[in-house]
């Protein structure tokens, strides 16, 4: 066993020497969501950003919750995810040292056609999802402690359902993609962010039956890691990455990025 | 299904860079592992089916125990032991292939390995006491066992690529589905089932077996031949 362990032990170092002498260092890795790279978003604006600093960006597309831990861990460069109240927390734990606006869209809440709980007649966000509880229309979650599960739960709490639960609730702890696959094949209400659902295929009798309340705001944030917890991370790059998502140049290639002829992601950097 | 095809047809005649690049990366991660694996596992189950030693059958035990090993949990140890905040993380090997490949070896290891126990012992018995009279020691015996097992393992060797190919749960994780870098067939399948383009994600399926039948076959038929040869 000792053999075998010195073996391995060669191995790995073998290895990492041989991915080491590859990598080339003008690099980041960024921990996002899946919205954002489901969407195709990254595939418009990262060749830009390449183009006018040389650094590549490689995107690692996670929940949101996932997300903040690779950010923790430090195992990414640079965050942007779509939670402001965690966001704002994550800094002030000190994991990160300046949080930034870059871009908003907004959540839509889609069901099936014929609208058991007839939440398209509802006067507010709030009131669909009260709408859903009281018909005890099926509803699948996301259950993932995503940015879009975050706010979902808050949805609930502002509809004046508390702890929602029951057969007619599901809980996945699934991705947006496949939570929106199960909601189609079980005629389920849901909530998704528009950039998935516009990039959604297999939508069979979904469609959306809600949407323009305020309280659908989705804002998505760039983190900036504190080099001080981690301090071999590409701080340098990862800030021009930052920087350039808070630019003119910037944002203008969010804005520019059109999917089946609608904007996904609309620019708000300050 | 019909729409699958269509699109698994259309994406090998077209093509695609992008395809082929998720194509390479996946026979590059996988057959590294699996003779990384297989370097290793061979003479340890080859050892374990000659040697009697306190504690034999615990270790049988679990190493057949391990070839059931989730994924998802092979993937988890990996990304504990890489992640920055981990034991290695100084080497900055999350999220490169070269993590895939860690994960994948951990996984083929102990079904090369207690396969390979079981098909060198039952030579063992046959063989034993020819070789001892030949005054040939266990240590030497075991090429000499390997070789003449060499058709046996060699399923067992594609066993252990069956397996790394087809594994979702581990690559995920250690290697982040990253864009031209680290993602392989499986995850692009899980991606596209994301996307819910369910016809682009089954088309990929179909190249993803197609490609393990390949590699399959191109060994069946090596293994033939050799066969023939030796009469």
């Amino acid at each position: 066993m000792k053999h075998l362990f010195r073996n391995l032990v060669a191995v790995v170092a073998v290895l990492g020497a041989v991915t080491a002498a590859q990598a080339d260092d003008r690099y980041i890795t960024l921990a996002s969501t899946t919205s954002t790279e489901a969407s195709g978003l990254f595939e418009h604006i990262i060749p830009e950003f390449r183009e006018e600093t040389g650094i590549d960006v490689r995107v690692v597309a996670v929940g949101t919750g996932q997300a903040f831990e690779i950010g923790r861990r430090g195992d990414a460069d640079i965050v942007l995810v779509h939670d402001t109240t965690g966001e704002k927390e994550f800094v002030d734990n000190g994991y990160a040292t300046e949080r930034a606006d870059v871009m908003y869209n907004d959540f839509v809440i889609i069901g099936p056609e014929d609208d058991p709980a007839n939440i398209s007649e509802a006067d507010s966000a709030a009131d669909a999802f009260a709408r859903i509880a009281e018909a005890e229309a099926p509803f699948t979650s996301r259950g993932d402690d995503s940015g879009t599960h975050r706010a979902e739960l808050r949805m609930w709490e502002s509809a004046g359902v508390e702890d929602p639960s029951g057969r007619w609730y599901r809980e996945l702890g699934s991705g947006m993609g496949e939570t929106l696959n199960t909601a189609a094949g079980m005629n389920a209400y849901v909530m998704a962010d528009r950039a998935t659902w516009v990039a959604f295929d297999n939508r069979q009798d979904l469609t959306i039956l809600y949407e323009g309340d305020e309280a659908l705001f989705n804002q998505y944030g760039s983190l900036l890691l504190n080099p001080e917890r981690h301090p071999d991370l590409k701080h340098d790059l990862a800030e021009q990455w930052h920087e350039w998502l808070l630019s003119e140049d910037g944002q203008e290639a969010i804005a520019s990025y059109r999917l089946r002829g609608q904007q996904l992601f609309f620019p708000n950097a300050e | 299904m019909d729409n699958a095809f269509q699109t698994a047809l259309r994406l090998i005649l077209e093509m695609d860079p992008e395809l082929l690049g998720i194509v390479t990366l996946s026979l590059r991660v996988s057959l590294t592992a699996v003779v990384v694996a297989s370097i290793i596992a061979l003479p340890v189950g080859a050892a374990i089916a000659l040697w009697q030693f306190p504690g034999r059958g615990v270790v049988v035990t679990i190493l057949n125990a391990l070839m059931g090993l989730p994924p998802v949990v092979a993937g988890l140890m990996v990304y504990m032991t890489l992640s920055r905040a981990g034991p290695l993380g100084e080497l900055g090997l999350l999220f490169t292939p070269t993590a895939m490949v860690i994960a994948q070896v951990i996984l083929i290891l102990p079904i090369v390995a207690a396969l390979s126990r079981q098909i060198v012992e039952e030579l063992w018995g046959e063989y034993r006491e020819q070789l001892q009279s030949l005054g040939v020691s266990r240590l030497r015996a075991i090429p000499t066992l390997l070789w003449d097992a060499r058709f046996s393992l060699v399923t067992v060797v594609l066993a252990g690529f069956g397996r790394a190919s087809a594994e979702v749960g581990a690559v995920l994780i250690v290697g982040g589905n990253i864009q031209g870098f680290t993602r392989v067939m499986t995850t692009a399948i899980a991606l596209e089932t994301n996307k819910g383009n369910l016809p682009l994600a089954l088309g990929l399926g179909i190249i993803l077996l197609l490609l393990v039948a390949t590699v399959n076959g191109v060994a069946y038929v090596v293994g033939e031949a050799a066969r023939r040869r030796l009469g």
